[in-house]
């Protein structure tokens, strides 16, 4: 620390100080109300206290760690403990074997010991981190910034939904249970989001990056004006109301205990899910895709058929998302166009991005923390877009990865690990 | 015919508008590559500023010119500084950095621009009240075309001219398009690529300003949400019209206007913002490269 520079420090923080009182001024000390024509501007003089101590903290801290990220030495001394402790914690078998079970043993007694509200609130988060899987495929493995998974979601929502508005009666006349109509939407919605899937890989296999962002966006907004606005058959801004719970040996639940048997059902997609995106990471498709993420052009010439690997890479995303949809719709009974706007898209993108792209466990600990965070933090509920947006962006700047960075897999020959160990043991 | 004529004026006053927001995209996205997500954010902002001096020199009193003038002004101010605060927080890190990384930054600034102002203003519309003068001799003509679509037109067309003059005949013009041409090569003569990026940022964000203002005096309201469809719009424009292309984000611009308002006045209102969308799958389906843009081809 002998070469650290106050005044340099004092002089940048004391500049940003003034640089950000005077931007947020008009968006933070001036209020504006419009009453009857006129407009009428209030002011709230606190923030201008607020905003300059902030400033020069966040500016100074800001200093810190983009001078600490570009510092090299100091940067190899932190990486060694970090290798330390990926050895000794994470990639140390017994350790792995013990926190999953233990993590499995907690999550299928949760409904037991908690109550239906957290019961509930854990349903959602379980089926955030499908919808994160989903999209972990795409953007994960595959590489492409995909901003209308909620599309997906909505089509298996709505499946169900329009499954039970059309055929429900229909049910109630045979005397069949409403809640075997679960069991025949869960397939149906999957199968209708892979078809959706097709449709959208259409114009998107051509593209790539930002072209693919904005397409898949658009695509996301079409089909939520179309759910909006064709109303007489999907029930508009309203939605759809009254979808029955899955059958359960035709008893008829009460509301708590309904909430614990869909929570097992979404547990056990939880866990496929996670069992098929490991296992599709490890094989050759999946190594196929992660070629077709790092270079397409290197990937084409070692045979690798794109457009096929891109196709089956955006399908089982949907196929995914679609399935969320159906238990989503199931655990709501109510659904309507608001839960599938774009930004319900980025939501999901940023439990990608934050947990850590293509890393499984990155992508538990993004979605627990993005709908578990707000829900349980009241005070924080308000101000969590801005937060998550503000976290994607230092996010990006400072740790590329995610909070869990997945681990890539690397072969060595024994021959070379002794001479590794050799090394080291030189130095 | 009548009813088309006038169905085409209004579309041509919305595409001037979506046209001085693409400029901004266009001109970023030809040099540094980037989709520029919080550009509509920094319209959003222009606007709320404007608003904000403006109601305060309202209720002070002011002869309307004088709003007018001052409001626009600080609305243009205050656009660039956050679009230059912006670039350098968000976008300067990373200016080595994947592709994908970089668009993940623009979309959180845009989330994080938008919840600012939704958190710290209001998330309710406001009305707009409009500074623009009235010209009498519109009068006669007014069904087809009123005084603050003729001012919309004359402003975005005076910007659109001062902007070719500088991008052809200034020596930032040129290094701005030496930039995008080649970022590597312009660096080796001697181009700041640096201070080029921020200068295409605050001219960005200063005809976006004056997009706000114009749009929010037309439609006559203000809300946190309107710069995230303008956005996407304005960059339905810049691709339709070949993106990093001036002249083509012009054209695209009035393309978009055009087809959304005879759109809504032939087929359905109800469907208003899904026809930029629409365009936007068609174009990049059938010519990726857009109306006036060159084919890139990907090098290794």
């Amino acid at each position: 620390m002998e070469d650290f520079n106050w005044k340099e420090y004092l002089k940048d923080s004391f500049i940003s100080m003034l640089w950000f009182s005077l931007l947020l001024f008009p968006m933070l000390v001036m209020k504006i109300t419009v009453k009857g024509g006129m407009a009428d501007v209030t002011y709230r003089w606190g923030y201008l206290v607020v905003i300059p101590v902030s400033a020069f903290i966040l500016s100074a801290l800001w200093k810190y760690f983009r001078e600490r990220q570009q510092g090299g030495d100091k940067a190899d001394k932190r990486g060694e403990i970090a290798a330390l402790f990926r050895r000794t914690f994470i990639e140390n078998r017994t350790v792995k074997k013990v926190s999953i079970i233990s993590a499995i043993l907690i999550m299928a007694f949760y409904p037991v010991f908690s109550g239906m509200y957290n019961t509930n609130v854990m349903i959602s988060a379980l089926i955030y981190i499908m919808l994160g899987l989903g999209l972990n495929i795409v953007l994960g493995l595959g590489g492409m910034l995909h901003l209308g998974h909620a599309a997906f979601f909505a089509v298996g929502a709505y499946t169900y939904g329009l499954f039970f508005k059309y055929a429900g009666q229909f049910f109630v006349d045979a005397g069949i249970s409403t809640g075997w109509m679960f069991w025949i939407a869960l397939p149906a919605g999957g199968i209708m989001a892979a078809v959706f899937g097709v449709l959208l890989s259409l114009p998107v296999l051509r593209l790539r990056g930002d072209y693919l962002a904005i397409v898949t966006l658009a695509f996301g907004e079409i089909m939520r004006m179309v759910l909006q606005n064709w109303g007489n058959v999907t029930g508009g801004a309203t939605g759809i109301s009254l979808i029955p719970r899955p059958w359960l040996f035709g008893i008829n639940v009460t509301p708590r205990l309904a909430a614990v048997y869909i929570y097992y059902i979404v547990f056990a997609f939880v866990i496929i899910s996670i069992i098929t995106v490991s296992r599709l990471e490890n094989s050759r498709i999946g190594r196929a895709w992660e070629a077709m993420r790092e270079d397409e052009i290197a990937c084409q010439s070692m045979g690798i058929d794109l457009v096929r690997n891109k196709l089956t890479a955006f399908i089982l995303g949907s196929v995914w998302a679609g399935v969320a949809g159906v238990l989503f719709a199931s655990q709501t009974t109510y659904i309507n166009p608001d839960s599938f706007t774009i930004w319900e898209s980025i939501l999901i993108l940023c439990i990608v991005v934050l947990g850590g792209t293509g890393s499984i466990s990155g992508v538990i600990l993004g979605a627990l923390i993005i709908k578990l965070l707000p829900e349980y933090m009241r005070a924080f509920a308000q101000y969590r877009l801005l937060v998550f947006g503000l976290a994607l962006v230092l996010m990006m700047i400072f740790r590329p990865g995610g909070i869990i960075k997945k681990v890539r897999k690397i072969y060595r020959f024994p021959l070379d690990e002794e001479n590794d160990a050799a090394a080291e043991g030189q130095n | 015919m009548d009813y088309f004529l006038k169905l085409l004026l209004s579309g041509t006053a919305k595409g001037s508008i979506y046209a001085l927001i693409a400029l901004g995209y266009t001109m970023v996205y030809g040099i540094i590559k980037l989709i520029n997500f919080a550009h509509g954010e920094i319209y959003m902002i222009g606007a709320f500023v404007a608003l904000l001096v403006g109601g305060t020199l309202q209720s002070a009193g002011v002869n309307p010119a004088v709003i007018l003038v001052v409001s626009t002004l600080a609305a243009v101010f205050f656009a660039a500084a956050y679009g230059l605060t912006m670039e350098k927080i968000a976008y300067k890190p990373l200016r080595t950095a994947p592709r994908l990384s970089v668009l993940i930054s623009a979309i959180g600034m845009s989330m994080f621009l938008q919840n600012l102002v939704l958190l710290s203003q209001t998330e309710k519309y406001l009305s707009f009240p409009s500074f623009l003068p009235e010209f009498l001799f519109l009068k006669p003509i007014r069904g087809y075309i009123n005084s603050t679509q003729f001012i919309i037109l004359i402003i975005t067309s005076i910007v659109m001219v001062l902007l070719t003059l500088l991008i052809k005949f200034t020596l930032i013009g040129k290094a701005m398009r030496a930039t995008s041409q080649d970022r590597e090569m312009a660096q080796l003569v001697g181009i700041n690529i640096n201070s080029v990026i921020t200068v295409t940022f605050i001219i960005g964000s200063a005809t976006a300003a004056i997009g706000g203002i114009l749009i929010c005096s037309y439609m006559g309201q203000i809300n946190y949400y309107i710069g995230f469809i303008a956005g996407i719009k304005a960059f339905v424009a810049a691709v339709l019209g070949g993106i990093g292309s001036i002249p083509g984000a012009v054209l695209g611009s009035f393309v978009l206007g055009w087809t959304e308002s005879l759109g809504t006045g032939y087929i359905s209102s109800d469907y208003e913002d899904s026809f930029a969308f629409i365009i936007l799958i068609l174009i990049l389906t059938v010519k990726p490269s857009g109306i006036l843009g060159r084919k890139e081809n990907q090098k290794v």
